[in-house]
């Protein structure tokens, strides 16, 4: 298998899904010559040409709006907003009119579309090119939402993802887009949405992590192990439906658990983890749920290291959750 | 009026401006310089489908303010506007609506019974009792799906239409919005993006006056709607919204130029909001009741009326006989959706994904279980 990064990973998805389905596109502000300015989509112009990969102006809510419109005709947009930050100018496309299709038009209008978007802090990029505002898509009821870790699954999980009958927000995590290498299966290659994966096993201590802070899980979870506490890390991948049989079968065996995540605290996704934990496994807990993530406090520039739950912070978390 | 300060809002005057298509003239005879030539079964069509929209709206006021609906938005006023429009696309043509065109999605087919069924949200509503009343959808007849944010339509019928370009098939998209959408971040998205990619979308603003209680001249300086394609490189043209026969020839020449490959049209419809917003609103308080006399003369039905008289000898008779026909009809769908189940609990849950994902199997499960499942739906 040839060893790809992240960026070569969903390359490689989607040219492997464009060549299979002449419906799939891809449309976006600066993906069709220049490919991307992460150049995810790099060579994909010069492949299937301008109809199919498309520079737009400069709207994310142009692209949003008018991707719905495609995915209503029968096509299968794969659009990209630059950063996820500045996906907010689509947020009533993709919210009120693009996760509603469906339902409100009782099943007549089934829209689909992938979209995928750059997430994340760890790049210098400050407050407008840093944030993970995933929980804000899970909210609200209809979209389908995921976060790759490796290549491997990048690729297995936006192919998984075109081939879902439901719109999709795909978060790549921008830190790890070429630290993150690995053997990528050749040809066709799915990871079925929904399915969570047990990275590190365990027995003392549940750490649910996704994205970019997995591997800072696992350092912590490494460091931990010196100390003789030995964590399970859960690497969750969609991050909507989430796969919560895999997290209470965890959780019922250690009876400890610390979720982290890049977003802040409040309302992020971990809490709803912890809720479910507490409504499914509460008998089997030995130690107060804990939760590592961003602060309450806009994503800082110079500081982003302190506001990130990097390991050093996650580590005393576990610490302490598995001493409580 | 003399238009100087608050140029758009003179727009019964602009009915008569030289840059605004007018082919149906005050006696009923046409302007021979832009008749689009329907053929008298074609207008007699038309016409019965106005006076049945206008029936619709005023009957269905009554069945909101007697309590048996919840809500009701309606078209009176704008009838010609709707059906000339709708009538201009060809079969292999889409519409995206707004939340005004009932008309329209009832030309394109929809039965008067689903529309009705919309108005009860019962089982058979064609969105299952999702929406509000006036939110349907008909994908049947190629007609799209409603919702309330203003101008999201505008975008997604410029992907649509964008989509077909790509496909190389011959369909254009006919896209409905108000006055007030032109003010929108979508109507911009739209016309910018149908601009540069030659999208075949009809832009069709309904220039009714209002956007609830606030005028025309609160929501441009421009001079007119159709002026802002200027800015988007989309040809603009204004129609008289209250002559079916104008509003016929502009939409069939924007579709022909759709249909050439020669990209989008914007047009203005220079109409009136006859009644309130909606069924919620009461435009006496921001509206005085002197000022509609002039669009009252002005109302598309009469003047298409006096046409079809002089053309084909119509009756007030005929009128009658027509009026009772739509009654009837509508009273016996009226009848039909109140007797009609309401849609069963748990179909609450379903389409919102492909598949029932476990939390929405857990939450459909848990109001199952309560105690108002048993016995509902009577």
């Amino acid at each position: 298998m040839p060893q790809m990064n992240m960026v070569q990973a969903i390359n490689d998805a989607l040219r492997h899904e464009m060549r299979r389905d002449n419906r799939v596109v891809v449309l976006g502000e600066d993906v069709g010559k220049v490919g991307g300015v992460f150049r995810v989509t790099q060579g994909l112009f010069d492949e299937f040409g301008d109809e199919r990969v498309i520079d737009t102006p400069l709207s994310e809510g142009g692209i949003i709006g008018t991707a719905i419109g495609m995915a209503l005709y029968g096509l299968v947009p794969v659009p990209e907003i630059q950063f996820s930050d500045f996906i907010f100018p689509a947020y009533d496309q993709i919210v009120s009119e693009l996760a509603k299709y469906r339902y409100r038009s009782g099943g007549e209008y089934p829209a689909k579309l992938v979209i995928r978007t750059p997430t994340g802090g760890g790049i210098r990029g400050g407050h407008y090119h840093s944030q993970s505002p995933e929980a804000q898509f899970i909210h609200v009821a209809g979209l389908k939402v995921v976060c790759p870790s490796n290549p491997a699954d990048a690729k297995g999980l936006l192919l998984a993802s075109i081939r879902d009958p439901d719109p999709v927000l795909f978060f790549e995590p921008k830190r790890i887009y070429r630290a993150a290498k690995g053997e990528v299966p050749e040809g066709d290659h799915t990871v079925p949405l929904g399915k969570a994966s047990v990275v590190r096993k365990g027995q003392h201590v549940t750490i649910v992590v996704w994205g970019a802070m997995l591997y800072e899980a696992l350092d912590a979870a490494n460091q931990a192990a010196a100390q003789g506490i030995d964590c399970e890390v859960i690497d969750l991948r969609t991050l909507w439906p989430l796969d919560i049989e895999t997290i209470i079968t965890s959780v019922k065996k250690t009876g400890r658990v610390v979720v982290v995540h890049e977003a802040p605290k409040s309302c992020g996704l971990g809490g709803e983890i912890v809720a479910l934990i507490n409504e499914k496994a509460f008998l089997h807990l030995e130690a107060p749920p804990k939760r590592v993530t961003g602060f309450d406090t806009p994503f800082p520039y110079t500081l982003e290291m302190e506001y990130l739950p990097l390991s050093h912070r996650i580590l005393p978390a576990i610490i302490e959750t598995a001493r409580y | 009026m003399d238009g100087s300060a608050h140029p758009v809002a003179r727009h019964p005057l602009d009915a008569h401006a030289p840059d605004v298509v007018r082919v149906l003239r005050d006696d009923g005879t046409l302007d021979p310089a832009n008749d689009p030539g329907l053929r008298s079964d074609e207008v007699l069509t038309l016409y019965r489908a106005m006076v049945r929209a206008r029936l619709l709206d005023e009957r269905l006021v009554l069945l909101q303010r007697q309590g048996r609906i919840g809500f009701h938005i309606g078209c009176k006023g704008e009838e010609a506007s709707i059906l000339g429009s709708a009538f201009a696309m060809r079969q292999n043509d889409w519409i995206f609506p707004c939340y005004r065109e009932f008309a329209a999605a009832l030309w394109r087919g929809m039965p008067l019974q689903r529309y009705v069924d919309n108005m009860f949200g019962n089982t058979n509503d064609p969105v299952k009792g999702r929406q509000m009343p006036d939110h349907y959808t008909w994908k049947t007849g190629k007609f799209g799906s409603v919702s309330s944010p203003i101008g999201t339509q505008i975008t997604q019928a410029v992907g649509f239409a964008w989509a077909a370009k790509i496909r190389k098939e011959d369909a254009a998209v006919l896209v409905y919005f108000g006055d007030g959408a032109t003010s929108s971040n979508e109507f911009h998205n739209g016309m910018n993006f149908a601009g540069v990619f030659k999208a075949p979308t009809v832009f069709f603003c309904r220039n009714n006056g209002w956007a609830i209680s606030v005028p025309t001249e609160r929501q441009t300086a421009s001079e007119t709607f159709a002026q802002k394609g200027i800015a988007y490189g989309v040809p603009g043209v204004r129609c008289d919204g209250n002559d079916l026969f104008a509003v016929v020839k502009v939409t069939r020449d924007a579709v022909a130029r759709a249909a050439r490959g020669e990209g989008p049209t914007i047009i203005e419809a220079l109409t009136y909001r006859l009644e309130g917003h909606s069924t919620s609103d009461d435009p006496k308080a921001y509206r005085p009741e002197a000022g509609l006399d002039s669009w009252r003369r002005l109302d598309p039905i009469p003047r298409l009326r006096r046409y079809i008289e002089r053309t084909t000898g119509w009756t007030d008779a005929q009128d009658k006989e027509l009026e009772a026909e739509l009654d009837a009809e509508l009273k016996a769908a009226i009848a039909v959706a109140e007797k009609t189940a309401l849609p069963a609990l748990e179909s609450m849950f379903e389409d919102v994904f492909g598949e029932l994902p476990w939390h929405l199997q857990e939450q459909r499960d848990e109001l199952l279980r309560g105690p108002r499942a048993k016995g509902h739906g009577h």
